[in-house]
């Protein structure tokens, strides 16, 4: 959204600025239309446990393991991310096939991702700091939790890089 | 079992519960899956700054930082509850590779050798510590997302966009791994 924008643009945008703005990048929009108490939220913290248990246990957040994957080496990151893929495309059809609802009987809704140059650019980019750091950001939050506290400080990084990313967010090509 | 739970885990018991994740959060409140997004909530939350990008509800998006802790606090609960407190298991070429790096510690997840508190003062530590997680940062939002938000939410819902973002981690990845970081370690 460049400031040369002419007077019915503005208003487009104005007229659902907060959507418009949280789906900048078609990530993690919460679609759900309904207000919840926020107790509701703790179900999110139980998958979140199952999921970085996962993560330790498997040790797809380790250093090593993505050196690996890099170089060849080993089938198991392949395998993990893979048959992720495959179990949660078939989840994803049988959810659309049958018109499966959420627990509050919303519809489910996937936005569509639309193409620009970010994903080239900043995918490349990311790639590069995920060999670096054998990380990428999910498995910062189980590695500090796995006692490697010196990763706080990756996690501040990347949360800096964040913020930079979004000061010059309008200057970047996308 | 519980000597099954305490060793590491196959692919094919980790990759399909992973999976798993993406229904799971649809089905419980219509959520994409997703992680980078989390820092840019953290962002919004902490310093906005009159920046558009951070300038949102993100209040709306509390759940995805409530998921995160439950991974932080699943990481706890792996590494105290169900840890065999063994050396990890890498392939033998990069064992050799590595250790004329000086890389031999095994026992953490991360090679303690560079990823410690006293190496963040130099080159190196500094390269692959904080550099590394700013342009973790940076990217994953340049991009759109991270492994989670493309490589599996993204390529779950069959999304084009996700496979060239996923495409691009791997190639930036595998050119990093196999020429950068051989440099970097050897500093």
């Amino acid at each position: 959204m460049s400031n040369q924008n002419n007077i019915s643009d503005e208003f487009v945008v104005d007229m659902s600025d907060d959507v418009q703005i949280r789906e900048q990048d078609r990530m993690n929009v919460n679609e759900s239309q309904l207000e919840h108490k926020w107790y509701h939220n703790l179900k999110y913290l139980l998958v979140g446990i199952a999921f970085g248990i996962v993560f330790i246990k498997a040790e797809i957040i380790s250093w090593f393991r993505i050196q690996e994957m890099f170089r060849f080496q080993s089938f198991h990151m392949y395998g993990v991310i893979g048959s992720a893929v495959v179990i949660g495309a078939l989840s994803v059809w049988l959810i659309r096939k049958f018109n499966i609802k959420t627990i509050y009987n919303e519809e489910i809704i996937i936005h569509p991702k639309t193409f620009n140059k970010g994903q080239v650019i900043g995918g490349l980019l990311f790639g590069v700091g995920w060999a670096i750091t054998g990380a990428c950001p999910g498995p910062l939050f189980a590695l500090i939790g796995s006692g490697a506290t010196v990763i706080i400080v990756t996690l501040i990084s990347a949360i800096a890089g964040t913020w930079v990313y979004g000061y010059f967010r309008e200057r970047l090509p996308h | 079992m519980l000597q099954f739970i305490t060793q590491p885990w196959p692919w094919y018991v980790a990759g399909p519960l992973i999976g798993l994740t993406v229904p799971a959060l649809l089905f419980l409140g219509n959520k994409s899956f997703g992680i980078s997004s989390s820092m840019r909530h953290v962002c919004a939350a902490c310093f906005p700054s009159n920046i558009p990008y951070f300038t949102y509800d993100w209040k709306k998006e509390i759940w995805n930082l409530v998921f995160v802790s439950g991974i932080l606090l699943g990481g706890i609960l792996a590494f105290t509850l169900l840890n065999n407190h063994e050396d990890i298991v890498v392939a033998e070429s990069l064992k050799t590779e590595l250790s004329g790096y000086g890389i031999n510690d095994y026992s953490s997840l991360v090679p303690v050798d560079i990823f410690n508190w006293d190496q963040i003062f130099t080159l190196k530590g500094f390269l692959m510590m904080v550099f590394g997680g700013f342009i973790v940062g940076f990217g994953t939002r340049y991009a759109g997302g991270c492994t989670s938000g493309h490589s599996i939410m993204g390529l779950s819902s069959l999304q084009w966009p996700s496979l060239v973002a996923t495409c691009c981690f791997m190639l930036g990845g595998i050119l990093t791994a196999n020429f950068l970081l051989p440099f970097i370690l050897s500093l």
